[in-house]
């Protein structure tokens, strides 16, 4: 598109709205300064850079992707065709399709409860009066920052089996030594771990945050009225906490349902496809088999999925300001 | 006798409240240590030479510090080319979009315009999309731009963020007006506004934008991957991936190039640990 030629139809809105906004009564919101002309044009300097980039990278890749998810690929020929359904179809009858799918929800599902049972109990008790609490933070909050790539370069040495430091420690407990990584059952549970190390401290933020919104007062009276730390935590902290812990939960789904990069170095899908995830999969039919129809289709999957997650959300969210 | 037996149980309880709060601390300062462990293990070995790494039960500590571990990873892989990349990639990331998100801040916070709301939450809406879905198309873009294995390929996609101009736009909005009015008065334009009024004033918020960009992009991996192939290209994050699958089981190797690929960020993180809880509070809880 030409840009001088969004800059005039730009120009043309903004005299109109001003015409009109001269007719009538000034409806501007309190607070929000006084109107100035020819805000359209600058706005749109303004926003210009930003708006190029998500034009380019992502409105265009969304829609094309969609397109590309209905056409036979190889992105090396100059010609793509069309399929319909085909990569669609192709993927629901994929046993390894249905596998990666059920690997996902698994790592997912796997992950979340024991990543905010885990988040929780460190807010909570970085909550209460305890010493060196900004260290314990820190502490908990450095898996957060650092590479996935070298967190699991770190793990899979963790992980070893004969040298590994988690072997020697179940060895303690008089536990047998285990395959972690070569074995397929195994694996999927070094996997889910590793993932609540790397992510719990973020949510123990959220966490924290969600307890300090929590009025003091309300403690104070349960205490007088006798009520345990116990009774405490599951009469006022649990539900008032509910809100927090629902946003957590969603963004944890759609954050682990992406997971990638972890696999990618600790596993590599392995043993036998048994921590294949979606993302991986993608990758795999893109960027190894060039297959970008078939990859395309199951990106838009996830992103099916994920929407779905989303909307959760956002009606949960919506009751819940309702409700108010 | 009722008197020493009600001070004997207020002794009993200061007691229990007082070895509770041991107990307590004891638990929640192991669980740091095993959350830390794997850091610690990390510095260890990459201090140890191969026999004293092949031991069981493990050895805690190395005889003597094999610094030249390090060394020995730099010239197996030119991990200082990487880090260059790497160093590179991120701050033009961090830089391009500090300036992007304030300017699209400025426009959504202070510019009224048709449609403005629409368009902001069609930029919110963007969070949603899975990397995965844009990511086949972006690349495609850079292979008939002739960028692919360039920096442009690490850097442009990354010039705008819709968390960084929605992070921006909360914190302008909390800016009163009085000073921006004065300025206008005085004939200024909204550029001069913004660069001389509002960007002093939302440090803080430039800065926690600043340390999460920089963050993701310097950890970023999945992208580099799609993009690079040469090896003078690689990013930290690549080069240790790469890395990792010819060196197996070299584990001093391995262990040093992972402390290099951390250990910027694990800085740039004790030192500014407010900004990173600001961030995610900000992008957490008032959406």
């Amino acid at each position: 598109m030409n840009e001088t030629e969004i800059l005039k139809k730009e120009n043309k809105k903004e005299a109109l709205s001003s015409l009109k906004k001269n007719g009538k009564a000034e409806k501007s919101k309190p607070g929000r300064g006084r109107y100035k002309k020819g805000d359209g044009v600058s706005a749109l300097l303004f926003l210009s850079p930003t708006l190029v980039v998500f034009a380019t990278f992502i409105l265009f890749p969304v829609i094309f992707s969609f397109y590309l998810s209905f056409q036979k690929w190889n992105m090396f020929s100059s010609q793509t065709t069309f399929v319909g359904l085909d990569n669609y179809i192709r993927m629901f009858k994929s046993e390894e399709f249905w596998q990666v799918l059920k690997n996902t929800a698994v790592y997912t599902f796997g992950t979340i409860p024991l990543n905010m049972g885990f988040s929780l109990l460190v807010a909570y008790a970085l909550n209460k009066k305890i010493i060196g609490k900004k260290f314990l933070r820190t502490a908990f909050f450095a898996p957060v920052i650092v590479s996935p790539v070298a967190a699991a370069v770190i793990w899979r040495w963790l992980y070893d089996p004969n040298f590994g430091l988690i072997n020697w420690f179940i060895g303690l407990f008089g536990i047998n030594p285990v395959n972690w990584l070569n074995d397929p059952t195994a694996a999927m549970f070094a996997l889910i771990i590793m993932g609540v190390w790397k992510t719990f401290g973020y949510n123990m933020v959220l966490f924290s945050a969600g307890l300090q919104g929590i009025p003091e007062t309300y403690y104070e009276a349960a205490m007088i009225d006798g009520a345990s730390g116990w009774t405490r935590f599951w009469k006022i902290t649990i539900p008032l906490l509910s809100p927090t812990t629902f946003f957590i939960m969603v963004m944890s789904m759609i954050g682990s349902f992406q997971v990638f990069d972890i696999v990618y170095v600790l596993t590599s899908g392995g043993p036998l496809g048994s921590t294949k995830v979606l993302v991986f999969y993608v990758y795999e039919h893109a960027f190894k088999y060039f297959d970008m129809g078939y990859a395309s289709a199951v990106a838009y999957v996830l992103f099916a999925i994920l929407f779905i997650f989303t909307m959760l959300q956002i009606k949960y969210m919506k009751s819940k300001v309702l409700g108010n | 006798m009722p008197e020493k037996t009600i001070k004997t149980n207020k002794a009993l309880k200061t007691t229990a409240k007082v070895s509770k709060g041991i107990f307590f601390h004891l638990v929640i300062y192991a669980l740091a240590l095993a959350t830390l462990a794997p850091f610690i293990w990390m510095v260890l070995t990459s201090l140890k030479d191969m026999n004293e790494i092949y031991v069981y039960p493990p050895k805690w500590l190395p005889d003597k510090f094999h610094f030249e571990n390090y060394k020995n990873a730099f010239e197996a892989a030119p991990f200082g080319r990487y880090y260059l990349n790497s160093i590179i990639v991120a701050l033009s990331v961090t830089l391009g979009q500090l300036i992007t998100c304030s300017m699209a801040a400025f426009a959504f916070a202070r510019l009224r315009f048709r449609g403005s709301n629409i368009l902001f939450y069609l930029f919110l809406g963007t969070m949603m999309i899975p990397y995965n879905v844009t990511m086949i198309p972006s690349f495609m873009m850079l292979y008939w731009l002739g960028w692919i294995d360039s920096f442009k390929a690490l850097i442009v996609p990354g010039l705008a963020s819709a968390f960084g101009t929605f992070l921006l736009r909360q914190f302008f909005m909390t800016i009163p007006k009085e000073l921006e009015e004065a300025a206008y008065i005085d004939g200024a334009s909204r550029f001069k506004v913004l660069w001389r009024i509002i960007i002093p004033l939302a440090k803080p918020a430039l800065a926690t934008l600043a340390i999460f960009t920089f963050m993701g992009a310097f950890n970023d991996f999945i992208w580099a991957l799609i993009v690079l192939n040469s090896d003078e290209m690689r990013t930290v994050q690549l080069g240790l991936a790469i890395f990792r699958d010819r060196y197996l089981t070299q584990w001093d190797l391995l262990m040093a190039g992972s402390v290099t690929a951390v250990l910027p960020i694990l800085l740039v993180f004790f030192f500014a640990q407010k900004y990173f809880i600001k961030g995610i509070t900000l992008s957490g809880l008032k959406e």
